[in-house]
């Protein structure tokens, strides 16, 4: 087979074949294209402003090794005037999160990056894998997803940051709208493809790699050899996020542009006020300061389970009821260290409908 | 007469394998269909001759419907196979396939 032009500059040889546009380009208009749709969707949406400090959310994965490069390549390109930094959670899974953690360490020289590693162990009191022990391997996600959204935040208030960016791509806001979909989850539908959520005192997140399809990005990584680490959570079998990816995988190989579709389907669902309505005022969590759409936030309440050895209290409203009727919160159970944002320190958030349990 | 290729595989499909990302193999340049006709060697049957020869384990996740797994990317020598005719690329002594999983964790 005779070797293809590129499309755009005509002169070399084709190497990628665009999922989104199905253009096949070389390498160095592909790394040009790549990193200007991001610099187009992070301007068009006014993202960031001079100064600002920023958090890189690093797993040592794909999506954010590729974010970090980027966005260190932007800053300097486009002199954003952004001071980037690396936050990582360690959530204490041995064999899979100190491997890639290794892997941050590496980014973080070769971006020259401050690196912030904030542990489950340190913040809560507990790792993974004693979490693991105690209540086996059901709902484990469930105590991992809610402890790292909070470990976030609270590392970013460490680093006194503006913003946090996470690696979420293409592939996972459509994987999520299906996710939504599929649970009759219409508030958050349209809420899960936004590029930016804010709450009142909360520091912003975002999404540069919105549009940035899976393959992209890997390949991106892959031209620009960059160092990453891919093995699955060893505790993370995650049945119905994998359903949904598979089954997304298969509309991608059928016609590629079937996942900015599903995003923009996403988009295109407005929250009725009535459903808003429905969804609780956002108040402070009475423990830790947390924002928490009840007294005690999710974090506090799964904590509380734990350490009263009754684990399911956070998941289930009956197994909550129960441990509430087995007497008042014992004194000397560990809780987590009172939330200050550098901002408004522990002022509520009243106008706030920003659901801390978004997943994507 | 065989040819000799070099395998790599990445983004957490190494795991397959013995955990070994770079392979060298060497296969037939030809092989032999049901009807009896020769053909030479493409990468859909080297894709079955590494699930055969080289997989250890959880063949699910490399092979699908008679093609890898939606979600892994195949380079010949550093293009996408989408360029290259997909399973139908003919195999050449010297060629250098790369398979990379997308599925692996952000
Ligand atoms: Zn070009
Ligand atoms: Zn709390």
């Amino acid at each position: 087979m005779a070797h293809r032009l590129c499309v755009l500059c005509e002169t070399s040889k084709a190497i990628v074949k665009r999922p989104k546009t199905g253009q096949q380009i070389c390498k160095e208009c592909f790394f040009n294209v790549f990193e200007t749709e991001v610099h187009n969707t992070i301007s068009q949406a006014s993202l960031f402003k001079p100064g600002d400090r920023v958090a890189i959310g690093a797993s040592g994965g794909k999506d954010s090794t590729v974010l970090a490069y980027v966005m260190k390549t932007l800053n300097d390109r486009y002199n954003y005037g952004l001071n980037l930094f690396l936050l990582s959670i360690d959530e204490g899974i041995t064999g899979y999160r100190d491997d890639s953690l290794e892997t941050v360490k590496r980014n973080q020289e070769q971006y020259d990056m401050p690196l912030k590693i904030l542990s489950y162990d340190e913040l809560y009191g507990w790792t993974m894998d004693s979490i693991v022990q105690q209540i086996g391997k059901k709902n484990n996600c469930t105590f991992c997803g809610v402890f790292r959204r909070q470990a976030l935040d609270r590392g970013a208030a460490m680093l006194n940051v503006d913003h946090i960016v996470t690696g979420h791509n293409a592939d996972d806001i459509a994987e999520t709208v299906l996710m939504n979909i599929m649970r009759g989850d219409i508030a958050r539908l349209g809420r899960c493809t936004m590029i930016c959520t804010q709450g009142e005192d909360t520091i912003k997140r975002s999404k540069p790699f919105k549009y940035a399809y899976e393959k992209e990005i890997v390949m991106y990584a892959y031209f620009k050899k960059l160092d990453y680490f891919s093995t699955e959570c060893i505790y993370s079998p995650e049945a119905y996020r994998g359903h949904a990816r598979a089954f997304l995988k298969d509309l991608e190989a059928a016609r590629p542009s079937a996942i900015i579709d599903i995003i923009h389907s996403g988009e295109a669902f407005e929250i009725k006020e009535d459903i808003k309505a429905t969804q609780k005022v956002q108040q402070t969590c009475k423990r830790c300061g947390y924002m928490s759409s009840n007294e005690l936030c999710k974090a506090c309440t799964l904590l509380e389970g734990l350490e009263r050895g009754m684990a399911n209290a956070g998941i289930t409203d009956r197994a909550r009821k129960k441990m509430d009727a087995e007497g008042p919160t014992p004194q000397n159970i560990r809780t987590i260290p009172f939330f200050q944002t550098s901002t408004r320190p522990g002022s509520p958030q009243p106008n706030n409908v920003e659901n801390p349990q978004v997943t994507s | 007469m065989s040819i000799s290729l070099k395998i790599e595989f990445g983004g957490g499909l190494e795991l397959l394998f013995s955990n070994q990302r770079s392979h060298k193999i060497s296969i037939p340049s030809e092989v032999t269909s049901k009807d009896g006709t020769t053909k030479p060697v493409d990468l859909s049957y080297l894709i079955f001759w590494l699930r055969d020869n080289l997989l250890k384990e959880r063949e699910a996740l490399f092979i699908e419907n008679g093609t890898v797994r939606p979600g892994i990317l195949v380079l010949v020598n550093d293009a996408d196979w989408e360029l290259e005719g997909e399973g139908d690329y003919v195999l050449k002594d010297g060629d250098e396939i790369v398979f990379i999983s997308t599925l692996h964790g952000g």
